[in-house]
């Protein structure tokens, strides 16, 4: 078994200090990050063989699919879970997301992520849960393109990649976007396109979005983003033109079920 | 009327927004953002029987496989209500827009899986999981909208408030960040706090699923029922952090299983059953490649490994079906599965047992439900794949209706309680945590962790022995002594997640204990529990639930008939199906009955 280095940028807390450790661990084969830091929870003594705390960072599956393990390692946003060992170049260095506010060490609190999902309506509405039959027909082409956004884990590292996701803007990021798509393309979902194409349209919205690309080059599940971007970008404008020629539509909008 | 609920899995969130289309309030109590709850990790399906490729499939067909894969321990009627409702669920998901897999018409498209001989499984590629949870998410959110749901995720449940007349009016959690501890009112408690993974180890779990809420209520008076039931998934693979899982559904989709011997590929499972071939109950299969690799020693290179082919199969068909697991296996194996047979081994995967509830899904203690994996209600012996996601929407649709039935009935609100009752178990949880946090002994708790885990995976699997079993309780016990000696090497009052793992680890020493206690009990092989000392099924004496009071010393063990009031419990096989075992045992019967004639 070999050891490698890791750094880590840590901080107790939102109001301390940020200060960096670094820790010699044993690296086992098949080990990820996740395995490294478990390792130092086992044996929390850093480099210089000081006694210190464990490690604080967010994970759960550790297979790619819950988004919790999201850090800059070597400088790039990706899941710890799926970042090998092997595959890395030494020292490893960790740091958290900078986009979100820090809570310990690489934990970051991730709920802006969450509230954009309510402003934008991301969601199909429904009756109610009782028995309606099935849902509509979906072309299996509309499935696929669906299925590929609705693998997105909130992980955030398109918005830590994203330049135009900072203090200054109120950018709701890259996966904000998809996500109306993904309801846009639902049968269902498209009775109420309008209001979430206007829900971008506005502050915060797909205007901000400076076509920097980097959001595509870090998603862990390989969304499309700057071509879904594009996209949306023609139906915002169509929309906006054409709520300028007819002026605004009114209706119930997107109301309470049942 | 107030409502909590604890997980926000499948189980917790069909829940909830059961309770508020409803109109009622809920806090909805997560240990993580509900959207990465473990419900994301299930890939291959969801099983109802809308019988679309002129099977002649039928609910009841649904109920029968699965009372025979979990070995007939489930009772009953609460299996048929869920087979039963399961088509309709499948519709709901579908209306809330979860992109199923679909056919070249645009419906839902339906995949084989264990244990059946149909195709009954609903699908979303491989992600089936990840899928559900996030429509149900989404609903939630709506509902967070509307005012309806106040969510606390970052939040662990630390106990149960029991009134002077043993009645739960609410809970106590802590707040991860600021470890603020402060008790909830709620007329009734929903724990939907899923499975226990952690007690194992390496497993296919999330590293979440200690089982801590599930153990709290135990020790609390919840009875455990049938601790010793645990899955182990035959098609795992590795890694030095935690086991991950190759879906069923591959197989369901084609995948054979097979290894060497005499230097060609032997298809062992199509071999030994020609009727369910690679789809046999996970017990079965987990069985099956044990005694390939340890009775026969014709694993991989010697090892616990066989291969999990489907290089047989188109390309780009499969990549389709099944690019989740796929892309799992080629990230953390580093191989091409498609090119290469992928190399899987069993391991631990799902706790059948879990907290006793009544058809109503309330525990033994009035006010205090439960509902998805950390209850005990639908698998009996043994989980058929696919079957999980439906029990806990199942059981979800079901505690949300129930709570309601229940909060109607009740003389006295939570509102009503004293407030002493709720400070008196916030006190105590308080103590418990500056405890804790005074530990300043030499041993590590990840590190005795680990050496449950190795006791449990090694001892308390696939094949049980009185004696390693007995060697794993004294080990437990060791283990439970050495906590006294631990230290917390972290004594902040911010996220300090060091302190909320110690408190864990004790409850998953409880819940070992319990799945030990409930090993050496059982005196016979039933479903994912096979002791070669009693290898058969023995109905007359162990067709009961072992039911596990907390005390102080350990478990103690009672026993309950199990509700077998619908179908007759046959021999369990999978070399032929199910029509030729009811034929022969009809033959049979009819030959004994001539004999006694004569």
């Amino acid at each position: 078994m070999s050891d490698v280095i890791l750094k880590i940028k840590r901080q107790d807390g939102p109001n301390s200090r940020p200060y960096w450790e670094e820790f010699k661990v044993p690296v086992a084969p098949k080990a990820n990050v996740i395995s490294l830091l478990l390792e130092i929870q086992r044996n929390p003594v850093n480099l210089q063989g000081k006694p210190t705390t464990p490690v604080i960072w967010d994970c759960n599956c550790l297979e790619e699919v819950c988004g919790a393990c999201s850090m800059v390692i070597n400088g790039v946003a990706r899941q710890a879970c799926a970042a090998l060992v092997d595959t890395l170049s030494k020292p490893i260095v960790l740091q958290p997301l900078s986009k979100f506010p820090l809570v310990r060490d690489l934990m970051v609190d991730r709920q802006k992520m969450f509230e954009n999902l309510k402003k934008i309506k991301a969601w199909v509405p429904i009756d109610g849960t009782y028995y309606m039959g099935p849902g509509p027909k979906v072309a299996p082409s509309v499935q696929d393109e669906r299925y590929l956004i609705s693998c997105c884990m909130t992980c955030g590292c398109c918005m830590e990649a994203c330049p135009y996701v900072n203090p200054k803007s109120n950018y709701m990021g890259p996966t904000c976007m998809a996500q109306v798509k993904l309801f846009n393309a639902h049968p269902t979902g498209a009775m109420y396109k309008d209001e979430r194409l206007d829900a971008i349209a506005g502050d915060g919205g797909i205007a901000d979005c400076g076509n920097a690309q980097n959001c595509e080059r870090v998603c862990p599940k390989e969304i499309p983003l700057v071509s879904i971007i594009a996209e949306l970008n023609r139906e915002t404008a169509f929309r906006g033109f054409n709520r300028w020629l007819k002026g605004k539509p009114k209706g119930p909008g997107l109301a309470a079920p049942g | 009327m107030k409502f909590i609920v604890v997980g926000g899995g499948l189980a917790g969130l069909m829940a909830t927004i059961k309770i508020a289309e409803k109109g009622e309030n809920v806090d909805l109590i997560s240990f993580v953002h509900v959207k990465r709850s473990h419900s994301v990790c299930a890939q291959g399906g969801i099983n109802g029987a809308v019988n679309t490729k002129g099977e002649g499939d039928s609910p009841w067909n649904h109920f029968d496989d699965t009372l025979l894969g979990g070995d007939y321990l489930a009772n009953q009627p609460p299996v048929l209500g869920m087979c039963e409702a399961a088509p309709g669920i499948i519709y709901l998901m579908d209306r809330m827009g979860v992109p199923f897999t679909r056919t070249p018409e645009g419906n839902l498209d339906f995949r084989r899986f264990g244990g059946t001989l149909v195709h009954r499984t609903a699908f979303s590629g491989s992600t089936t999981g990840q899928q559900l949870l996030y429509a149900l998410d989404e609903q939630v959110r709506y509902w967070e909208t509307q005012g309806k749901v106040n969510k606390f995720e970052d939040w662990d449940y630390l106990s149960a408030v029991i009134d002077d007349n043993g009645v739960c009016r609410g809970c106590i959690a802590q707040d991860m960040k600021t470890m603020e501890i402060r008790s909830f009112q709620g007329d009734a408690v929903i724990l939907c706090t899923g499975g226990l993974g952690a007690v194992y180890g390496k497993t296919t779990n999330s590293i979440i699923n200690t089982g801590s809420p599930a153990s709290s209520a135990y020790q609390q008076g919840v009875y455990y029922a049938n601790p010793e039931m645990i899955q182990i998934h035959p098609t795992c693979i590795g890694g030095d952090d935690k086991l991950r899982l190759i879906s069923e559904g591959v197989r369901g989709d084609g995948g054979r299983l097979w290894t060497y011997k005499d230097g060609k590929p032997w298809f062992f499972m199509e071999e030994w059953y020609p009727a369910y071939g690679n789809l046999v109950s996970r017990d079965v299969a987990s069985r099956g490649i044990f005694k390939v690799c340890r009775e026969l020693g014709l694993g991989l290179d010697g090892g616990d490994s066989v291969y999990l082919d489907v290089t047989h199969l188109e390309p780009d068909w499969i990549e389709k079906r099944q690019h989740g697991v796929l892309e799992i296996y080629r990230k953390f194996a580093g191989e091409e599965p498609t090119k290469v047979p992928m190399k899987v081994f069993p391991a631990m995967h799902y706790s059948m047992g879990g907290m006793w509830v009544d058809y109503n899904q309330m525990t033994n203690i009035p006010g205090l439900f439960a509902a998805g994996e950390c209850e005990y209600q639908y698998h009996g012996a043994n989980r058929l794949g696919a079957n999980s996601l439906i029990s806990c929407l199942y059981a979800g649709t079901v505690v949300g209706d129930k709570v309601m039935e229940y909060c109607k009935g009740l003389k006295k609100t939570s509102s009503d309680v004293s407030s002493k009752v709720f400070d008196a178990e916030m006190a105590r949880q308080k103590a418990g945590m500056d405890k804790i946090l005074k530990f300043n002994g030499p041993e590590n708790p990840y590190v005795l962790k680990d050496e449950m885990n190795n006791y449990m995976s090694t001892y308390v699997g696939v094949v049980r022995t009185t004696k390693q079993l007995q060697d794993t309780d004294k080990k437990l016990l060791e283990l439970m002594e050495r906590y006294k000696k631990l230290g917390v090497y972290d004594t902040g009052g911010w996220s300090n997640r060091t302190a909320i793992f110690i408190r864990h680890l004790w409850n998953m020493f409880e819940l070992a204990r319990g799945i030990v206690g409930g090993s050496l009990l059982r005196k016979e092989s039933r479903g994912a529990h096979y002791m070669p000392e009693y290898p058969n099924r023995d109905d007359e004496n162990w067709l009961k639930t072992t039911k596990a009071k907390w005390t102080p010393s350990g478990p103690q063990f009672s026993l309950e008939d199990v509700d077998i009031s619908l179908v007759k419990p046959r021999v369990r096989r999978y070399d032929v199906t199910k029509d030729q075992v009811i034929k022969e045992a009809a033959e049979k019967e009819a030959a004994s009955s001539k004999e006694g004639a004569k």
